[in-house]
């Protein structure tokens, strides 16, 4: 009686400890909780706080005296003529006039606040307006790189660095007066990639991903629908079928790099394929979604209920018409579910595209399957690998624009889940 | 023809033989008495001449265009004079590009020898050419086979069938492209690697401790010998993904037992898709990440405590990559600890065990095969990934194992090695390919090894 006494005992005061430790198990488990939803917090509000000044830019709204002796050009229409003008004196003049107490002595310093391919703006402006000749014009034209990240982050040392106090003041000073100005970056979603990070836009990564995605989703989606369908419906239980679902499993797992190896050795090696152009790309990007896609396409067709197949069959119709009359229409949402997903990841893919050389530093926007072009992420490799604070900026704001298409993207996908998808 | 305009040519070819074919099984239809007396629906009359006619083409044209480039480079050398025939790769490449500069017009023709402009001729000839047997080859197929297809048709064939054969070979094929896929892997990998072994000995690269694979291009030049040992490059990645794991195993373990056994179905409805977002964020998105800001940050926290640390340091990459892997084990968890069957727990819980010791001492070890299995899929994805140790980690190879130093891993090794300006045949592009071959073989021993463990557990208590 008093053993059992005193075992009640022990338990009522581990009882105490126990409880204790129980509570702390609940609190560990949403600690880990916390650590990782923080980090998501912490990734995207640093991204966000790098990024968004990326979506303005810094211009110079400038009153140009078109002066033709000062251009050494007296026949805007001739080629020669338009060659060898000289268009940065004009602009370099026109900024002179807004500061104030400035000297020739500090030209050099003036220039430096224009961006470098303003002059170039100006001759195209000057060949298809001749009649501009020796008049005078407001004109907006984009700022230097540097000058633009420092208005962008006034008060901040880090961004800074790169003008002279006396700029500094300049920009400062024209600022107040209304020269320097920010507005909506347009020149970021209008043009390619530039060695200058004003003129820098994302359209031409934009373009080759959108050729890419095209490849992609035009290859896996057929092959990997038809493929879930041979192993779902008609594959008998062999070693061959056996060794081909052993073969998707690992595919699916294997580092994406690797793709990247199969398509240097075989596309560009073996069969002689250009580089860097969206085809090649597309169809590395192909193999390595081809097992996402086939194994959410097999769990979309064994979802459909067998009642359906065996009514079909019931009335004679053949196993293919019924896979393809019954089976596939009523599997499609999950399918077009799984693609989305599948083409998200391609979406977002980089190693692979490295080793096809989609890594190019290119101007154009690409307009085709067979022009070189880069895509979204490598774009954001390559500006993040800059050394210059304006292309961080850049890298960043393509960031937010590569994740918006994924959001959407995924969106999408719950959507049509929750829309079409029948539970039976 | 361009080969985008023949594929569209031959489509065309294909939709024009299904809507003979459709026709002409109603004509034959029409004086039996309409179509109920043909053994098929016209449907299949027409797919079955579509068919015919449009997959012998296709062949034939992916094989052209697959091939047609690599014959006319031999056939283009072969007919070099002798003197000119190159006995290395890497002067072949070359003497190709200058050919094809000069075919092109990029080069002007004064500017190369004789031999050079006569094969530039010789290879616009033999690509005109192969272009125009290449599309009446293609044509010819194409209304052949699409015009026997049609003659063919008969009240009492059985088009059905045979369409549904011709569909179930088709949708072989394509289950068929996974096998092709992992042999076009093991091939490209292993030819290369082959070759590297020939130039480096197996021994000295599994178990050197140097590794520098900047070759020199004239052999009196100071550090003309590129070294190849791969321990440092594999000790580099082993911390990385070490690293990676100690954040991402206990946190991810955590998470999914709490989201399974204490939290509601609202928290869970809410918190689950929050780190599955964590996954389906672009890794290059985390090398960013990574490189510019954690990168910094544990290095200006190192120095305020005195301590140096690389601003590439293995750490920086290390945690943010066992971020992106904390969905991988939570939810890979999430479901082992899921599958566990309530009358164990209910069993526990029976005696008097609080939640936690029931998860402690009967869930958990029941789950753990199913865990461990996730944790090796998780491991084999930190080996293998790119991005973020590119970005983040350095390129030096260093042996050591102090986090915050700089290393380098096997996949950063294989895209600076295979990006930029290639040298053909050299050790060092080779070298990548057998770094490759090194990656593919352990990750698919991890993922064999994973997926074994997995479905064990599966079975255990299905």
């Amino acid at each position: 009686m008093t053993e059992h006494l005193s075992q009640a005992e022990i338990v009522r005061k581990s009882l105490k400890k126990r409880y204790r430790k129980e509570k702390r198990f609940r609190a560990y488990g949403i600690l880990a909780i916390m650590i990782a939803l923080s980090a998501l917090l912490i990734l995207f509000t640093d991204i966000i706080s790098k990024g968004y000044s990326g979506f303005m830019k810094t211009s110079l709204n400038l009153e140009v005296v078109l002066d033709g002796e000062v251009m050494y050009l007296d026949d805007p229409t001739d080629p020669r003529q338009i060659k060898m003008a000289d268009f940065v004196e004009p602009l370099v003049q026109a900024l002179m006039q807004e500061i104030p107490g400035v000297t020739d002595a500090n030209r050099e310093a003036v220039r430096k606040l224009i961006n470098p391919y303003a002059s170039a703006e100006l001759r195209d402006v000057l060949k298809e307006n001749p009649d501009w000749l020796n008049t005078t014009r407001e004109m907006s034209f984009l700022a230097h790189s540097d000058v633009d990240v420092y208005s962008k982050h006034a008060g901040d040392k880090a961004y800074s660095i790169k003008l002279s106090p006396q700029q500094q003041e300049w920009v400062d000073m024209l600022k107040a007066k209304g020269v320097i100005e920010t507005s909506f970056n347009d020149v970021f979603f209008k043009g390619g990639d530039s060695r200058d990070p004003a003129k820098a836009g994302i359209m031409g990564a934009v373009v080759g991903s959108l050729l890419t995605m095209f490849v992609t989703l035009v290859l896996s989606f057929p092959i990997g629908v038809a493929a879930a369908i041979y192993l779902e419906e008609f594959a008998p239980k062999n070693r061959l079928t056996d060794f081909i679902e052993v073969n998707i499993n690992n595919l699916a797992a294997v580092p994406s790099i690797i793709f990247g190896l199969l398509g240097l050795a075989v596309f560009i090696n073996l069969f002689g394929m250009p580089r860097s152009v969206p085809v090649v790309g597309g169809m590395v990007l192909t193999l390595m979604t081809l097992p996402t896609i086939i194994i959410s396409s097999r769990a979309a067709i064994k979802s459909v209920p067998p009642s359906i197949r065996e009514a079909a069959e019931g009335i004679g119709a053949s196993k293919m018409q019924v896979v393809l009359h019954h089976v596939l229409p009523l599997a499609m949402p999950g399918m077009l579910t799984g693609s989305i997903i599948g083409m998200a990841q391609a979406l977002g893919e980089t190693a692979p595209l490295l080793l096809i050389g989609m890594v190019a530093f290119i101007v154009d926007v690409p307009g085709g399957f067979f022009d070189s072009a880069t895509v979204l992420p490598v774009q954001v490799f390559l500006w993040a690998g800059s050394p210059e604070l304006a292309f961080i900026e850049r890298a960043s704001a393509a960031i937010m624009v590569l994740l918006s298409f994924l959001i959407g993207m995924n969106a999408l996908a719950i959507w049509l889940r929750k829309r079409l998808e029948r539970r039976w | 023809m361009q080969p985008a305009n023949l594929l569209l040519f031959t489509l065309a070819f294909a939709a024009i033989a299904y809507w003979l074919g459709y026709t002409r099984s109603r004509t034959l239809a029409m004086p039996l008495g309409g179509i109920r007396h043909l053994k098929s629906l016209p449907f299949y009359y027409g797919a079955r001449a579509a068919l015919w006619c449009g997959i012998p083409a296709l062949i034939i044209l992916a094989l052209w265009v697959g091939f047609q480039g690599k014959v006319i480079q031999t056939l283009v050398v072969g007919s070099l004079p002798q003197e000119m025939i190159p006995d290395s790769a890497g002067q072949a490449s070359l003497l190709l590009s200058q050919i094809s500069n000069v075919a092109s017009g990029a080069l002007p023709r004064n500017f190369a020898e004789p031999a050079i402009v006569e094969a530039a001729d010789r290879l616009v000839q033999l690509r005109e050419q192969s272009r125009l047997y290449m599309n009446l080859l293609v044509v010819a197929v194409a209304v052949l086979a699409g015009f026997l297809a049609w003659l063919r048709i008969h009240p009492r064939l059985n088009a059905r069938v045979q369409v549904e054969i011709i569909l179930k070979w088709v949708f072989f094929a394509c289950a068929g492209l996974a096998i092709l896929t992992t042999v076009g892997i093991i091939f490209s990998v292993a030819f290369e690697t082959l070759r590297f072994f020939q130039q480096v000995s197996f021994i000295d690269f599994i178990f050197g401790s140097h590794w520098s694979p900047q070759t020199a291009l004239r052999a009196d030049q100071v550090a003309s010998q590129g070294a190849f040992g791969m321990i440092p490059l594999f000790t580099g990645t082993l911390l990385i993904s070490g690293i990676a794991m100690l954040v991402a195993v206990p946190v991810g373990l955590m998470s999914a037992i709490y989201l399974s056994e204490y939290a509601n179905p609202k928290v869970r409805g809410v918190v689950k898709p929050l780190l599955e977002m964590l996954a389906g964020i672009p890794t290059v998105v985390y090398g960013f990440f990574a490189a510019l800001t954690v990168a910094p940050f544990i290095s200006d926290l190192a120095a305020s405590f005195g301590i140096e640390a690389s601003s590439q340091s293995a750490l920086a990459a290390g945690a943010v990559m066992g971020i992106m892997i904390i969905p991988f084990v939570s939810s890979l968890s999430d479901d082992v600890i899921n599958a566990v069957p309530q009358s164990l727990r209910d069993g526990s819980l029976a005696l008097g065990a609080t939640q936690s010791e029931t998860m402690k001492k009967v869930v958990f070890p029941a789950a753990l095969p199913g865990i461990m299995g996730g944790i090796l899929l998780a491991v084999s994805r930190a080996i293998g990934e790119t991005m973020i140790v590119v970005m983040a980690a350095g390129l030096a190879a260093n042996l050591t194992a102090n986090p915050l130093e700089t290393v380098t891993t096997v996949t950063v090794q294989i895209v600076t090695l295979l990006t930029g300006d290639q040298e053909f045949d050299s050790a060092k592009t080779l070298a990548a390919f057998a770094l490759g071959a090194m990656l593919f073989l352990v990750t698919l021993a991890l993922n064999i090894i994973a997926l074994h463990i997995v479905r064990k557990y599966r079975e255990q208590y299905d």
